[in-house]
């Protein structure tokens, strides 16, 4: 092993590059409805000249005045994005406009914008399309939110494991500078921002905004308390404004088209499009970009049906945190955050990971748990030594050890993470496994019941009588 | 010591921070070093320390917290499987499993011939392109079915011979 553990060796390259994704099965699939963010991309057309033959940086130069208009002040800027109903597409759901007007803008020291692009929320794999194949989106999008809120330092923070398209988006942020489009004095401008992409390296915690922030640091992500906000106590203690990666790449759409076009396409209160990453026993599990509001049943369709002809059992809406919604339920949704809410699940990130009828519910389960467990910071006692004890007991029942009050022990471990810990991973944590029971709790009882009978043959008089009589 | 060329890698990620805040390009410089080393190593861990301006324990905080560092050698190739739910869903355990066999350890082992760790991993963000492998660190791939395990398997071997 004294060889350098990467290889530097082209086979070794060539050869890997041939399993690399090449977004055609996930993204260039034409089965889009409407597309802003995903609309005619190939692979190939990435680069700053591509982005401009599609409008791109046509929003920048509008706000700047280039073209010949009076350009848009910071408040015409943030009154167009609150116009447009534009919500947090991370998984908060929080309306961006108004989340930029937290922002104090006369405050007199260094403010930073920071892009969250630590998608590891199970079952998301949109930023990583946005960012792969449509780089200048987000950059576009950063570039007018830092000018809307007067800063002049962002960072964009990519998941660690998706390395490639941070060296993408490394190449994307080269491409800009050099046409001024970021920078000194953009565009001739005396508006300057310097934009930087950073990389994590494998810690789900670091998506959640004070987390990303405490390794951006270059500490453990261990999420703050709050308050303070990151508006007023944020990076290195500054005003910060943390959105994710959708978010800034439907903003150039919506100044270049008006916030009230950007709300028609969508319905009232849920503006635009959004891209969900739909997952599991699907026959075509990729991204698609379609309307807020569109039905689900519309969005199965499009990514294929359920796989083999089987019939659906359940769609975890919004990724893995969120709650569980039984077929019957999710026929009935749109998606969009309402909907979603109504029907007592979250949006989330916009992750659907459909489940057909051959799915064990109890195994389905034990998976997430493991991986809250995983990745708890271990910083609050509720999370650190509730989430393997919820893993504990939903494997015992799996390995068919359950006990019979093994459900209320699960709902009461839940009850005492939920709204107890400093970030939501506790939630995030508790959530799956209280809709899971509630929906399916046949299916747990059903494992339970057949372990508690086999334990009173076990401990049947004759057993007994044959224990002592092999110890005697 | 550092060696120059990796000054020059380390200074690019340092450069993105305000002056006082070096440390922020902590994360940077360890993979940095994996990539060279392999692994971050005690010494590695003081070396960058040094550099940063930050004391060695914070620096093995970093190292110990986030789950791509390699605290020991591990094989030439790292294979990391994803079986989050949405890869279980989508034959994400089974690849796993059929690089047990494949290789003949279990996960979370090194193959005799130091040729490849295997490891079971959380979810790598790629979860429509299921079942995926993360190929030391940095290399994505995707809707890799028994078959295309096996003829990357095999390649990276005959690559070695």
């Amino acid at each position: 092993m004294t060889l350098p553990f990467y290889s530097k060796n082209s086979a070794f390259e060539n050869l890997l590059q041939q399993f690399a994704a090449t977004g055609v099965q996930t993204c260039f699939h034409g089965r889009h409805i409407s597309p802003q963010i995903l609309a005619n991309l190939d692979g190939s057309n990435w680069h700053l000249s591509d982005y401009k033959d599609r409008g791109g940086y046509q929003a920048l130069r509008k706000i700047l005045g280039q073209d010949g208009g009076a350009g848009l002040t910071p408040d015409q800027v943030i009154a167009e994005v609150k116009a447009s109903g534009l919500r947090g597409r991370g998984g908060a759901g929080f309306p961006t406009g108004l989340k930029w007007s937290f922002m104090p803008r006369q405050f007199p020291g260094q403010k930073y914008l920071v892009c969250n692009s630590d998608e590891g929320e199970p079952g998301t794999c949109k930023d990583r399309d946005i960012m792969h194949y449509n780089p200048h989106s987000v950059i576009e999008g950063m570039a007018i939110a830092a000018y809307a809120m007067g800063i002049t330092v962002g960072y964009n923070y990519i998941h660690g494991e998706i390395f490639s398209t941070y060296k993408r988006f490394e190449a994307a942020l080269d491409e800009a500078r050099t046409a001024g489009l970021l920078g000194d004095n953009i565009l001739g401008s005396n508006f300057s921002f310097q934009l930087h992409a950073v990389h994590g390296f494998g810690a789900y915690i670091c998506g959640e905004e004070t987390g990303l922030l405490e390794s951006l640091e270059g500490k453990k992500g261990q999420p703050r308390f709050k308050p303070p906000f990151p508006a007023s106590f944020g990076l290195y203690g500054k005003p910060t404004t943390i959105n994710n990666t959708e978010t800034f790449a439907a903003v150039p759409w919506i100044i270049r088209n008006s916030g009230a076009a950007y709300l028609e396409c969508g319905k009232p209160n849920n503006g635009g499009t959004k891209i969900y990453s739909v997952s599991g026993d699907v026959e075509l599990p990729g991204n698609y970009e379609i309307p807020m509001g569109t039905p689900f049943s519309k969005l199965l369709e499009l990514a294929g049906g359920v796989r083999k002809g089987r019939k659906l059992k359940a769609v975890i809406p919004g990724g893995s945190s969120s709650p569980v919604l039984p077929a019957s339920i999710m026929m009935e949704c749109t998606m969009d955050y309402d909907s979603i809410a109504k029907a007592g699940s979250m949006l989330g990130s916009g992750a659907v990971i459909v489940m057909d009828d051959s799915r064990c519910m109890v195994e389905s389960l034990k998976r997430l748990s493991y991986f809250y467990m995983h990745e708890s910071c271990g910083q609050c006692t509720p999370c650190r030594e509730g989430t393997g004890w919820l893993w504990r007991v939903v494997d015992r029942i799996h390995n068919g050890l359950g006990r019979q009050n093994d459900l209320d022990l699960l709902n009461s471990v839940a009850d005492n993470i939920q709204g107890r810990t400093i970030c939501a991973l506790g939630d995030a944590a508790a959530m799956p496994v209280r809709a899971m029971i509630k929906h399916y709790r046949h299916e747990f009882e059903a494992m339970i019941k057949e372990n508690t009978l086999q334990s009173a043959v076990l401990a049947s008089p004759v057993q007994t009588v044959n224990r002592s009589a092999s110890q005697a | 010591m550092i060696s120059e060329s990796t000054k020059v890698r380390f200074e690019r990620e340092v450069a993105k921070y305000p002056a006082v805040q070096k440390q922020s390009a902590v994360m940077a410089c360890l993979q940095i070093v994996q990539q060279e080393q392999g692994f971050v190593s005690p010494e590695s861990e003081k070396l960058v320390a040094d550099y940063l301006g930050m004391a060695p324990i914070a620096v093995h905080e970093v190292t110990t917290f986030y789950n791509m560092y390699n605290q020991r050698p591990v094989g030439k190739y790292k294979l990391n499987v994803c079986t989050n739910l949405p890869c279980q869903l989508r034959e994400g355990t089974k690849a796993l499993q059929h690089l047990e066999q494949k290789l003949g350890v279990a996960m979370g082992e090194t193959t005799a011939d130091g040729l490849f760790t295997l490891q079971q991993s959380e979810c790598l963000g790629a979860c429509a392109d299921s079942p995926v492998m993360l190929v030391n660190d940095i290399h994505m791939c995707s809707f890799m079915s028994n078959d295309k395990l096996d003829q990357l398997i095999d390649g990276l071997k005959s690559a070695e011979a």
